[in-house]
């Protein structure tokens, strides 16, 4: 019995996969230029700390606490500050030029504004976009707040308030949502990788005619799998690194982990998601329908169920029995983890063992779709 | 049966043995092969003939193990090709349709891969390939994309692959389709050196000339094995019955038509000036006059071919009755030039893929393009349909400059190309509908026009099909409906039976000479000489020019020199290019 592989095949099937990668521009844009984009969207673009908001103040009184108030309001760092007729604010409100405006009676000055008393001042906000209503409603009010709390405090009155909370965030100090963001994006980026890139690699080897060729020569199924698996794992751990370097070091988003960690969790994951990308190329044989299946079945669930932009524990518990199934779920909380807690095993380890046995489920599964023959 | 009782057959040279082979895909599908027994044998071709879908595929797979029989069993040089798999891989060579190459490695790359998976290394291994390299004259190819290459060049690149570990039993599935006359015959030339050392070779082919020069020849039908010798058997069955009519006068067209239409006659084919028939078995000879050929028509025997005997064999060509023409409104025409090419020139970087092209086409009349891969045909053809802007001269339909209102122009085109330019997923209602919308057809009219092409060419029954599922016989009815549904009086066809058999073909023609004689003009590109003799006229396009413009006998008269006294279309091409100044 010759043996089940062949170096030489082997190596010759691997080198003539990378000439392919290499000379394909879009493999080398899906794992060089894509992810590179996605970093600078995601560490630049994509904010989920509110910036400024821009809001309309309507002063129908120009007492001295109108004017304080207002400069108060034109003094938060959150809120862009215009003044204008109710008429014109009205109108820029429904145009969506501004997100809210501030009513100011022409009695403001005249009711009493002691801590605790009824604000004289409507809060008008456009519900079409519920988020922004909330921060408006939020910042004002928090305008108000220290308005008249320094207000008593310039008269000579006590603070009403006698404790003061301070929130502490750990693991992300400054609450900057970019270093949650970019460990979440890493593992999108790793996801297209493996997925959508491999998704198509069988598929044009059948759609060529090159699979017949190469089926009757005397390659073996193993080598034939392991060819299209180590190049692309090379590929991804590179773009990994290049991503968390980057992350690292043109980002700087702290990273707590080690490097040992970080290589055996992308692996695992490297695996997992090649292996479905195997598997949707094996049983597709087509390139559009592999590249349209990818999207479905990897791409989505990583960016929508993966936890890496919307909460779990929001989500209802069917679709939350969902994200179980998917591997990216399980990255995106070692990635979160490495990046802003450490090497923190209670986590890392079931994530690696969840992660293996998706990979061993989807490399089996392609092993066993993989025939050597065409009928 | 044992692969013991199987040794007498061994001994006499037999390779490849197949005993009783059936094979069915799905259940309840009519099986691809059926109850078929033959041999292939070390030292000689074996041609495997015979119309699309009669299992020629299915059969060369079986050989290379890459399918399993239902029943029955197969040996190559004694071992069985899916038990002993690893055994028969490596002394198997097989070139699938596509050839296998990678398009996007190099020669030298693709050599590499090939040589490793089939365990060539060493000093071997650089005799081999320099072997090879000269043997298919590609030495200075090596750096080279395989992508980059011309047909011919793919063609001989995917031999070199395939020969690399020096197989016992070479399987070759349609490996010249698409491919030039001069490229064709530089590969029967390689194989037939192969052969001299004792290779089998299993050549699948949909040119029956190439077939004609087999040892022997394996002819399938619906999976049937109909005949098993060597191809004079059965050229010689058909003899006597051959007839050439001669000095035809009034069109060859509406001759051939008529012919077709007496019982006597099984098949005819139009061959230049003249038309070519083949009686039926014992028929009564026809009188000259049936024909309405005109006082000078001469009516002479003619030397069989082998394709007349695949025809007979099959049953008969399809009939010379074009349902579809007679469904054509008449186009009015004085002869008057309707395509013309004036100093049509097209470069690529420093690369000029059409020089100076200049010709005319008068309307009615049918005008062919020939030339070698890469000649320049298809850049000079799409610059015809506007698809191509010249860099300069000038290319007009109806007068129309297709610089200047290319799509006006393209409303009186029919285009059909070589890959028959259906949406394979969409059904044959849904592409008929797709291109009568495409070709502005609406409402009232775009649906007379479905209906009309759906009872023309009998689509009802396959209305709900998928074009992907169609057989190929059907798909080229369905591309061809696509193209004339608009009625134009322009037709372009852009290789249109390539890959296609003798039979599915013949009725191609039937419906473009139908067409023809309502007054549609067409223009055509083609690989297949028989094609050619279609033609009124043909444009010999050879490094971007057009080396010589007549009609196919003057083609063939051109050619003829002392040694060569009466070419066939075929060797007036390779003559005629072959004279051409490098």
């Amino acid at each position: 019995m010759s043996p089940p592989l062949s170096l030489r095949r082997l190596v010759a099937l691997c080198r003539k996969e990378s000439l392919q990668i290499l000379r394909d521009p879009s493999s080398l844009l899906i794992s060089v230029a894509l992810p590179l984009v996605m970093l600078v969207i995601f560490g630049y673009g994509l904010n989920l700390d509110s910036s400024r908001i821009r809001v309309g103040l309507v002063m129908q009184d120009d007492g001295g606490d109108a004017r304080g108030f207002a400069s108060q309001l034109d003094g938060s760092p959150y809120l862009d500050v215009v003044i204008g007729s109710q008429i014109e604010m009205t109108r820029q409100l429904v145009d969506g030029k501004i997100r809210g405006m501030v009513v100011m009676a022409s009695d403001f000055s005249h009711r009493g504004i002691g801590p605790g008393s009824e604000a004289p001042f409507q809060v008008i906000t456009d519900g079409a976009e519920p988020n922004t209503a909330n921060f408006v409603e939020n910042y004002v009010e928090g305008a108000w707040r220290t308005w008249q709390r320094q207000r008593a405090a310039d008269h000579g009155h006590a603070s009403p308030q006698a404790i003061e909370v301070e929130a502490r965030f750990w693991f992300n100090p400054s609450a900057k949502s970019r270093n949650y963001l970019i460990p979440g994006s890493i593992t999108i980026i790793m996801t297209v990788i493996g997925a959508l890139l491999t998704s198509l690699v069988v598929a044009r080897e059948w759609e060529r005619g090159t699979m017949e060729a190469l089926l009757a020569t005397p390659m073996r199924r193993s080598e034939f799998l392991l060819c299209k698996i180590l190049p692309y794992y090379a590929l991804g751990i590179t773009s990994l690194l290049v991503c968390v370097g980057a992350a690292i070091f043109v980002l700087h988003v702290p990273f707590r982990g080690s490097l040992a960690a970080l290589l055996l969790m992308g692996s695992a994951f490297l695996f997992s998601t090649l292996g479905m990308g195997l598997l949707i190329s094996t049983l597709t044989r087509n390139q559009f329908n592999a590249a349209q299946a990818a999207l479905n079945a990897a791409f989505m669930p990583a960016l929508m169920l993966s936890g890496f932009i919307y909460e779990l524990r929001s989500m209802p518990p069917f679709v939350q029995a969902v994200t179980r199934l998917i591997p990216a779920r399980y990255f995106v909380t070692s990635m979160q983890a490495l990046f802003q807690a450490g090497d923190v095993w209670s986590v890392l380890g079931s994530d690696l063992v969840r992660l293996t046995l998706a990979a061993v489920f989807f490399l089996g599964l392609t092993a066993q779709k993989t025939r050597r023959r065409l009928d | 049966m044992g692969v013991a009782e199987l040794s007498p057959a061994m001994a006499s040279g037999a390779i490849a043995q197949l005993r009783n082979i059936q094979k069915t895909f799905g259940k309840g599908e009519k099986p691809a092969l059926a109850e078929l027994t033959a041999d292939v044998f070390g030292g000689r071709i074996t041609g495997l003939v015979g119309p699309d879908g009669a299992g020629k595929t299915t059969l060369i797979r079986l050989l290379a193990g890459l399918m399993a029989p239902s029943s029955g069993t197969i040996t190559v040089d004694g071992s069985d090709p899916i038990a002993d798999a690893d055994r028969v891989r490596s002394i198997v060579g097989y070139m699938p349709q596509k050839f296998g190459l990678y398009e996007d490695l190099t020669v030298a790359e693709n050599l590499d891969l090939y040589a490793d998976l089939r365990n060539v290394t060493g000093q071997y291994r650089k005799e081999t390939f320099h072997r090879l390299l000269q043997f298919t004259d590609l030495a200075q190819f090596t750096g080279r994309p395989a992508g980059k290459l011309s047909g011919g060049m793919k063609q001989k690149l995917g031999l070199a692959c395939t020969l690399l570990g020096k197989p016992k039993v070479l399987l070759l599935d349609e490996a010249s389709v698409g491919v030039d006359p001069i490229s064709r015959r530089e590969l029967w030339r390689m194989v037939q050196a192969l052969v001299s050392e004792g290779m089998a070779v299993l050549w699948s082919t949909s040119y029956l000339d190439e077939a004609e020069l087999c040892a022997d020849v394996l002819l399938l039908n619906e999976g049937r094995l109909l005949f098993n010798g060597p191809p004079k058997e059965l050229t010689d069955r058909v003899k006597d019955r051959c007839r050439l009519v001669r000095g035809i006068g009034g069109s060859r067209r509406q001759v051939l038509a008529r012919a077709l239409r007496l019982p006597e006659v099984l098949d005819g084919v139009i061959q230049g000036s003249n038309i070519r028939l083949l009686l039926r078995n014992a028929a009564r000879e026809p009188s000259p006059a049936d024909l309405n050929a005109g006082p000078e028509a001469q009516w002479t025997s003619g030397p069989p071919r082998f394709e007349d005997g695949f025809i007979d064999i099959l049953g008969g060509g399809p009939g010379g009755h074009s349902v579809l023409a007679e469904h054509l409104p008449v186009v009015p025409h004085a002869g008057e030039v309707v395509i013309e090419a004036r100093e049509l020139t097209r470069k690529f970087g420093s690369f000029t893929a059409a020089d100076h092209v200049h010709f005319q086409v008068r309307g009615g009349e049918i005008f062919g393009l020939l030339g070698p891969n890469g000649a320049g045909k298809s850049t000079t053809f799409k610059m015809m349909c506007g698809l191509l802007v010249p860099t300069s001269g000038l290319a007009t339909v109806m007068g129309i400059d297709l610089k200047q209102s290319a799509s006006e122009a393209r409303q009186k085109i029919g285009y059909m190309a070589q890959k028959f330019s259906l949406y394979g997923s969409l059904t044959v209602g849904q592409n008929l509908q797709f291109f009568a919308g495409i070709y502005g057809l609406n409402g009232a009219r775009k649906r007379e026009a479905i209906e009309q092409m759906i009872a023309v060419f009998s689509f009802g029954p396959l209305i709900q099909t998928k074009a992907d599922e169609l057989p190929l016989g059907f798909k080229q009815r369905l591309a061809l409906a696509c193209a004339v549904m608009h009625e134009p009086p322009l037709l372009f066809l852009d290789e249109p039976t390539s890959g296609v058999d003798p039979v599915t073909r013949r009725e191609f023609w039937t419906h473009i000479n139908g067409a023809v004689e309502k007054g549609v003009t067409v223009m055509v590109t083609t690989h297949f000489m028989d094609e050619a003799e279609y033609c009124d006229r043909i444009g010999l396009v050879y490094r971007g020019k057009l080396i010589a413009t007549g009609t196919p006998d003057a083609l063939k008269k051109m050619a003829a020199r002392p040694g060569l006294e009466e070419p066939t279309m075929e060797d007036a091409f390779i003559e005629l290019v072959g004279r051409h100044p490098d």
